[in-house]
């Protein structure tokens, strides 16, 4: 017993070795994931920010194909990168719906003249909760909801020309 | 030409150090090995002058903003002021190494001078410990983070500090901290070598008892300062946060508390041996843990300044040797170590040995939380943790600590009986309870843990002055006063902390020139926002008018300062101290139409946080010098006599 205690600190410190020596091979992601993945679309009603377009209502969300839901902002740069991929997933068929966080109505405006406008409908969350509530962290991000709207996966960041596929994989697997 | 100085002096403190781990290991070894201890000591000097020597070159480096050094150029700039340039030598990866062993060598040094106390073997092998730490952080510093690395082209100008970094406190917070930090690096190698040399006993602890003490008080220093930086700073409002690099300080804290009081039973009663030996190898262990926890990068943080995994790795390395070996070295030995002398159930050692415990376990729950993450991530689960882990786990462990710091000192050593004590505490327990019922009924019955803090903490006062009583104040010894001031200052600092969570006030509203808030007692209205400049940043200034009742109205003035380099955003807090608490305000963004967001604390009673940490420190000096004075007074005794 005694001499068990007396050589209980080495395993303990051997053990926080072990564990600090993995997290140093494995650097860990630093990408924060959405824990909202596998789980309903979270009930929303964002009211419309550009004439025209309707806003979003998860109380209608129009089920049966899945679909994508873009959250993006007009201040955000990354937003302008990923612009011509969204159209590109547009003319592929995707249907995509975005939330604009902390935005106005004249500069989404300004956005869509500008970088084109692949959305059906953009819901207007100023407050920031609609994109809390789906567990993103940051614009631009990119959910995929399925047809049942069940949110089945996340692209975070902006959607590079190598992604595309990806995306439409995902929006196949979930139909 | 000066940064290849500071290099070459480096590599003499390197050098220095292999020949007092020889020499010294060969000291302890040797037949006579008083015959060879004055050379030790001396070679142990000079590496630490060299270290030294090192250090001031790259201060003198960011005075003169020497741009062709990487170092300089990458985190000092010619217009920052002068205050800023000297610090800005640590407040960096490679600087702060470079002080951490500047401080290494400089406490060896110390003790090459001062240690009389300890047999020559003992002595000898104590310094070639602390070379071979010495050795292994050398050897980082040159082959993974050399501070005198040169840039070629040099850039016109440096690319700044980091903002926050900016702040006369911060120029002396982390100095401080790495005193006590690597003041603890004595007392493990003191420990490793009473192991080797199979000498542990009173006159062990007596020599260790000083050195612990000195780096315990830095160390109380330092944290509470570092409190106190991010209170302001940070413009939270808050003073503590479990930030993984807070913790990575409190963990060598809590291990230098514990130890701080198991050398005391050593010394006086010759008991907790083993104890107090490892507990002198976990509390630098836990310095070295945290600073490769800081430096490496691997845990997320706000204070994360160097993510980088080769020296992640080569920190990594030296922990395991110096830990593991020291660890190892414990295993094999420890047995050999006679046992000390026993005590009862109900005694004084019994109450410290609690206190030890109860300190180790705090330490555990700090350590898991902090760690937690990397056991997280090594089973793919990403996460972190926060202040409420810590708060419900820690703090019922520490209201029992707070208990036993509040009996322990009301105790006999050896033996005493239960019921005596339970008649000392008497009063303390009916001033908990009293303060307990009326603050609770004052605070709505709303938050009974702090309240439970708060009738603790006015306990804890009551029974922290009473070994005093019926004392002869003029003949009491300084450390009996050391040991009151500083269990005295754990009960005022723990009553702030209950007052902040209790009473504290919050305003948040977006407020147009003219308009007036009031927080608590007090009416702030907002007369003026002004752009303004400092030396390396503009800022936009709040007037704020803030009167209390019918009071004298005095003025706030917080800033958001803009840094252009590195473009940074900072928040000023601006703070009033009355004698009852502190009004903090922050200024905010502006909406765009004329109005401003204003936060705005009545924070009664928190200055007691770090008044009670300073009373704390107070309490390790008084306690300090008691010991030195009488370790004087005994050697001219014992000279007279022979």
């Amino acid at each position: 017993m005694k001499k068990l205690l007396i050589w209980l600190p080495l395993g303990l410190f051997l053990l926080v070795f072990a564990l600090v020596v993995n997290g140093l091979i494995e650097p860990s992601d630093r990408i924060v994931r959405s824990a909202m993945i596998g789980k309903p679309l979270p009930a929303m009603q964002l009211p419309a920010i550009v004439d025209g377009k309707p806003g979003i209502d998860t109380a209608i969300w129009p089920k049966g194909k899945p679909r994508l839901l873009n959250v993006f902002a007009s201040w955000c740069i990354p937003c302008v990168a990923e612009a011509p991929q969204l159209l590109k997933l547009k003319r592929a068929g995707a249907q995509i719906d975005a939330i604009a966080v902390r935005d106005t109505a004249p500069a989404v405006q300004a956005f869509l003249a500008r970088n084109g406008d692949p959305y059906a409908r953009i819901g207007d969350d100023s407050a920031m909760r609609a994109q809390l509530s789906l567990g993103s962290s940051g614009v631009p991000e990119t959910f995929v909801i399925d047809g049942r709207g069940v949110i089945v996966d996340q692209h975070v960041g902006d959607i590079r020309a190598e992604d595309v596929p990806k995306l439409l994989a995902a929006l196949e697997k979930a139909r | 030409m000066i940064a290849e100085a500071g290099l070459a002096a480096l590599w003499l403190a390197t050098t220095f150090a292999i020949a007092q781990l020889m020499l010294g290991a060969a000291a302890a070894r040797a037949p006579d090995p008083s015959a060879m201890l004055p050379g030790v000591r001396r070679i142990a000097l000079v590496q630490a002058l060299f270290a030294l020597a090192a250090f001031l070159i790259l201060i003198w480096l960011f005075v003169t903003s020497d741009m062709s050094v990487l170092l300089v150029a990458e985190n000092s700039h010619s217009l920052k002021p002068m205050l800023y340039k000297v610090a800005g030598a640590w407040g960096n990866h490679e600087g702060s190494m470079l002080l951490w062993v500047t401080v290494l060598a400089v406490a060896g040094a110390g003790v090459a001078l001062f240690e009389r106390r300890l047999v020559a073997e003992t002595l000898s092998a104590t310094l070639a410990a602390q070379a071979a730490i010495a050795i292994g952080f050398y050897a980082f510093l040159a082959f993974a983070s050399n501070p005198f690395a040169r840039l070629n082209p040099a850039p016109a100008d440096g690319q700044g500090l980091n903002p926050l970094l900016q702040d006369p406190g911060l120029a002396f917070h982390p100095p401080t901290l790495y005193l006590g930090y690597v003041g603890l690096s004595v007392a493990f190698s003191f420990a490793v070598a009473a192991l080797l040399m199979r000498d542990v006993g009173p006159a062990f602890a007596k020599a260790m008892r000083p050195w612990v003490l000195a780096a315990w008080i830095f160390l109380t220093i330092g944290i509470t300062a570092g409190s106190y930086w991010a209170y302001y700073e940070l413009g939270w409002g808050g003073w503590w946060f479990w930030d993984p690099v807070e913790n990575a300080s409190l963990m060598p804290w809590l291990a230098a508390t514990a130890l701080l009081h198991s050398v005391n039973v050593l010394a006086t009663r010759d008991g907790l041996r083993a104890w107090t030996l490892m507990l002198a190898v976990v509390a630098f262990s836990m310095s070295m843990v945290g600073t490769f926890l800081v430096r490496s990068g691997i845990l997320v943080s706000v204070h994360a300044f160097a993510v980088d995994p080769t020296r992640g790795t080569f920190l990594l390395v030296l922990l395991g040797l110096y830990i593991g070996g020291a660890l190892v070295l414990f295993g094999a030995r420890v047995g050999t170590v006679t046992q000390g002398s026993t005590f009862q159930l109900v005694s004084r050692e019994a109450a410290l040995v609690l206190n030890n415990l109860l300190l180790s376990v705090i330490l555990g729950i700090v350590l898991i939380g902090t760690l937690y993450p990397l056991v997280a991530q090594a089973m793919g689960v990403q996460l972190s943790i926060g202040a409420p882990f810590f708060e419900k786990t820690a703090v019922p462990i520490a209201l029992f600590l707070v208990a036993g710091t509040a009996a322990g000192p009301l105790l006999r050593w050896r033996k005493d009986s239960a019921q005596a004590l339970l008649s000392r505490l008497t009063i303390p327990v009916a001033v908990a309870g009293v303060t307990f019922a009326l603050f609770f009924a004052l605070s709505g019955f709303a938050s009974p843990i702090a309240v439970l803090v708060l009738a603790f903490a006015f306990g804890l006062a009551a029974a922290s002055v009473a070994p005093l009583w019926k004392r002869k104040l003029r003949r009491t010894p300084l450390p009996i006063y050391g040991m009151v001031v500083a269990h005295l200052g754990v009960a005022v600092s723990l009553a702030g902390m209950a007052a902040d969570t209790l009473f504290k006030q919050e305003r948040l509203a977006a407020v147009a020139i003219g308009d007036n808030l009031t927080v608590g007692p007090f009416k702030v209205t907002l007369t003026e926002v002004r752009p303004t400049v400092g030396p390396n940043w503009s800022a936009m200034e709040a007037r704020l008018q803030v009167q209390r009742g019918s009071g004298a109205p005095f003025e706030l003035v917080p800033q958001q300062r803009f840094f252009a380099n590195p473009p940074t955003n900072t928040s000023e807090a601006a703070i009033a101290t009355l004698w009852d608490g502190q009004v903090y305000t922050v200024l905010g963004a502006a909406d765009g139409a004329g109005r401003w967001q204003l936060r705005l604390w009545w924070k009664p009673f928190v200055t007691l946080i770090w008044a009670g940490g300073g009373l704390i420190a107070l309490g390790g000096i008084l306690s300090l010098s008691g010991r030195v004075l009488r370790a004087r007074r005994d050697a001219r005794a014992l000279e007279e006599w022979a």
